[in-house]
């Protein structure tokens, strides 16, 4: 009864576009007007095309390194917030971790162009301090400009759910691991790290599915170099005026990162289950 | 050194690394050049003083402000629903409904983006506007209302309503008198959080906003065009203190809501 | 007398799970009645159907002579004490005993002066003002009785309200909750898988497993004389022989084994039991092991000291005798000057033919 609204709400909103979409997919534009004849030419031409697939690769190749680094940095802060701050703490923690978060994204990305631009804060600091000579150039409009926006973009929703899971994690297991002789490394790899997984897990896909559609980032940090997939969406939808190859593009690309997270979640759960 | 103390020591470098974007935002809004660059030039509000006089800026400020506030209406309403129907018994298919609504929680915005623009323009052919943006948004805030809202309706004791009922109020009466002024704060946190995310939401926005831009569209164009740059750090500095504000207000009246409930603080929103 | 409480083939089921089978039971006006059973048994879903929380799926259920079907908890002349309390955590605790006098036409000033009495009666006089949520779980108790007793209900429904307590607050409670129902005269229904609370309380006990009340007695018959197995094992210790019983004329005769023939007085004759094989109970301090150099006019059989359990107060031997597979479980009182025996002293057991409980095998 009362789940009615919100689920009319999300089947209207969300599964009919996404139907929608997929329709779309396999119909053509035609100058001004949408062809409607059943055809599969908008693949062919995502596969045919090295563009498409070089951004795409690119695209799932940032996705996976954002993760990758977006993850590890968190794990340890998580870690340290669970079990060395003092109990009272913990909440102040988790909110200033969460603040930045919820500034103006736009702006946020903006300023990381001031810090790593070519009068910016990273260079005007290494050439003051004498270090460098000539500004470095190689900071800014490149893909690795682009990993680190993002990973400063997504740390909360990194650091949140493994930080959840560890609280959850009762403290005498610890002890009984290191009473049966475990050391603190062994404890922590044989107990904390797969009871800790499920938190991880959640913040591997809540990084790297989203990161594939982000077009801001890209579009200011990437340079020509480092545009990716939602970029030439952006670009087919709102400047070519082509929507069905954009639909494809964007199915192509969630399908893409659905289909590797699917994967990472199975190759977990065999390594947990060797564990054991 | 202990390993206690050198993950401290991490913790606050990466505490820096999380501020460090943010800090540079007031030291450039005050800052009396047009370049954004060190060395700095000198203390001006001027940047200030310029926002104040821009028209479109104002309505673009006013369209976000009112789509902020539609949005936090909405997903707040429907977050109660879910949360609700989450928090009573089991029904068919409960952890399916439930976790499809959750869904945009994970989806790419580009993917609710595209998609909604496709049904609004070429399938249903209507005009882009405020409420499309509303639309999207609500879609998009509904999952983090549930996820605060779940928490408030959880931690509820089933017997306190019941017990309510047994004190002879109706079912209704039981909903307004015991379980709304215990689930109140997580109802305020929910509009907060979905006002701020929609606020600042500029993905979906940017394909789904009509004529009027709102103001994270206005602010990406202001971006192509250097000597903008020192207004934006003007209006970003607003943003980020606005912000904060709006965040403290949500966690104490998230943690109001626990001691009410009598319950430890488990900590964070999500 | 009328039952004030009439409950007339009550079924439940929740999906295909059958919660509740066939209950039919009478509740006099005035009487402390328990529900008492394992967990899972159905006896929470049974006060809550009473309550008008559940629906019966069949059967009838009136108070007071008005049938109860479509009339909602609040609308039902019951009240609840919740397990948990449900103690409104927002409220003071004056406003929490006032929250049902919400609809009622007396003025304000007499409504204070209602919750103040009822705060009084319940030892809680100078606790109005308050914050709910900072009270000890007896205040806590206390406070959701006043709160359900101010509305003067003509049944008040308790579920394991003493299950969170510690024990020495749990034997107060129990004192008070009895005064407390002789005092307002009101009709009292008690869920709990307590058993000592349910006999040190109740007028009456129903006892419940899978949904089905087992046995409805007062307590002494219940603890003395079960009448299944289940429950007589539910309540209290108990040792079970294996036996065989003949009906004749003259009564029932039972051949335990381990402890010979013996008549079963007509009193302890379990209706429904006819002659065949059968389980012999008796109560461990119904037995004795006898000393060197006591004597006993009662019957006696040759046993050796097998364990022994030390409790202040008791002393519980195990003490295996020739024929029976499993020692009997015998409880003693210690007296001043009386020694505890040791594992494998050869004793004797004295028994009564009148301890003896028949029951189906």
């Amino acid at each position: 009864m009362l789940i009615a609204p919100p689920l009319v709400y999300a089947l209207l909103l969300l599964a009919l576009p996404l139907c929608a979409v997929v329709l779309f997919s396999f119909w053509t534009q035609d100058f001004m007007e949408v062809d409607t004849a059943f055809t599969l030419q908008n693949y062919r031409e995502i596969w045919d095309s090295p563009v498409y697939l070089l951004l795409l690769q690119r695209s799932v190749f940032v996705s996976g390194m954002v993760t990758l680094v977006t993850v590890t940095l968190a794990y340890p802060v998580a870690y340290y917030i669970s079990f060395n701050v003092a109990p009272a703490k913990k909440s102040m923690w988790i909110f200033l971790i969460t603040i930045p978060f919820w500034t103006s994204y736009l702006i946020r990305v903006f300023l990381w162009k001031v810090i790593l631009g070519y009068n910016g804060v990273v260079n005007s600091g290494l050439v003051g301090l004498g270090i460098i000579d000539e500004p470095l150039s190689f900071l800014l409009y490149n893909v690795n400009a682009v990993i680190i926006t993002l990973a400063h973009a997504f740390a909360p929703f990194a650091i949140l759910p493994i930080f959840v899971a560890l609280e959850k994690i009762d403290r005498s297991l610890l002890e009984a691991s290191r009473d049966l002789g475990e050391g603190r490394i062994r404890t922590f790899l044989r107990v904390t790290l797969p009871l800790s997984m499920p938190g991880l897990v959640a913040a591997v896909l809540i990084v790297f599915i989203p990161t594939i559609g982000d077009y801001v980032t890209p579009e200011l940090m990437g340079g020509a170099g480092g545009k990716l997939i939602a970029n030439m969406i952006q670009t087919q939808f709102l400047q070519l005026n082509n929507a069905p190859l954009g639909a494809a593009l964007a199915l192509v690309a969630m399908v893409c990162v659905t289909a590797i997270a699917l994967v990472f979640i199975v190759l977990n759960r065999r390594w947990l289950r060797r564990q054991v | 050194m202990s390993g206690g103390r050198i993950l401290g020591i991490y913790a606050v470098l990466y505490l820096i690394f999380l501020y460090a974007p943010i800090v540079l935002l007031p030291i450039f809004a005050f800052n009396d050049a047009t370049i954004i660059a060190f060395p700095l030039s000198g203390f001006s509000t001027r940047w200030f003083e310029a926002l104040w006089g821009n028209a479109a800026l104002g309505d673009a400020v006013g369209n976000s402000l009112f789509i902020a506030a539609m949005t936090a209406i909405l997903s707040t309403l429907l977050g109660i629903c879910a949360a609700r129907a989450g928090a009573m018994a089991d029904f068919p298919g409960k952890s399916g409904i439930l976790g499809f609504v959750m869904l945009p929680l994970v989806l790419p915005e580009i993917i609710i983006a595209v998609s909604l623009l496709i049904v609004l323009r070429q399938v249903l052919d209507m005009q882009l506007s405020n409420w499309t943006v509303i639309a999207a948004h609500t879609l998009l805030c509904t999952p983090f209302s549930i996820a605060i809202l779940n928490g408030a309706f959880q931690n509820l004791d089933p017997s306190i309503e019941e017990g309510a009922m047994d004190l002879g109020e109706s079912r209704w009466g039981a909903f307004c008198s015991v379980v709304l002024p215990l689930v109140m704060p997580g109802i305020v946190s929910s509009l907060l959080i979905a006002f701020t995310i929609s606020l600042d939401e500029f993905i979906i926005a940017f394909f789904l906003t009509g004529s009027n831009p709102t103001m994270p569209v206005y602010i990406w164009g202001l971006l192509r065009f250097p000597q903008q740059l020192p207004v934006v750090m003007a209006l970003g500095t607003i943003l980020v203190a606005l912000s904060i504000v709006l965040l403290a207000i949500a966690e104490f009246y998230r943690r109001r809501g626990l001691a009410r409930a009598g319950l430890k603080d488990s900590g964070g929103f999500l | 007398m009328t039952a004030l409480i009439q409950l007339r083939g009550i079924n439940k089921y929740f999906g295909d799970y059958h919660a509740l089978r066939d209950i039919d039971l009478e509740i006099k006006q005035g009487e402390f009645f328990s529900l008492l059973g394992p967990s899972g048994c159905g006896k929470t879903t049974l006060l809550r159907t009473i309550a008008g929380f559940e629906d019966p799926s069949a059967g009838t259920l009136s108070i007071d002579g008005r049938p109860m079907a479509g009339v909602p908890a609040n609308k039902r002349p019951t009240n609840m004490v919740f397990q948990s309390y449900a103690i409104f955590p927002h409220l003071t605790v004056a406003e929490n005993v006032g929250f049902g006098l919400r609809r009622d036409p007396r003025s304000k000033a007499e409504k204070a002066g209602a919750v103040k009495d009822a705060l009084e009666m319940v030892g809680l006089g100078g606790y109005g003002a308050r914050s709910a949520h900072a009270l000890s779980g007896g205040q806590r108790q206390r406070v959701a009785l006043a709160r359900a007793l101010i509305l003067k209900p003509k049944v008040l429904l308790l579920d394991e309200p003493l299950s969170a307590l510690d024990r020495k607050m749990r034997e107060l409670m129990q004192v008070e909750l009895m005064k407390l129902q002789r005092q307002v005269g009101i009709t009292f229904i008690l869920v709990t898988h307590d058993q000592e609370e349910a006999l040190v309380m109740s007028d009456r006990v129903a006892v419940m497993f899978d949904g089905q009340i087992r046995q409805m007695d007062d307590p002494e018959a219940i603890y003395t004389r079960p009448r299944s197995r289940e429950v007589a094992a539910f309540i209290g210790k108990m040792n079970f022989l294996p036996g065989t019983l003949h009906s004749s004329g003259e009564g029932v005769e039972a051949d335990v084994a381990g402890l010979g023939r013996a008549m079963i007085p007509p009193d302890r004759v379990t209706p429904g039991l006819g002659s065949g094989p059968a389980v012999i109970g008796l109560r461990p301090e119904s037995l004795a092991v006898l000393f060197e150099g006591e004597t006993t006019t009662r019957r006696t059989v040759e046993g050796t000291v097998d364990e022994v359990v030390y409790y202040g107060d008791m002393t519980y031997y195990d003490v295996r005798i020739a024929g029976v597979d499993e020692p009997l479980n015998i409880a003693m009182k210690n007296l001043v000057g009386r020694d505890v025996l040791e594992v494998g002293t050869a004793t004797r057991v004295a028994w009564d033919e009148r301890s003896l409980v028949p029951l189906a095998p």
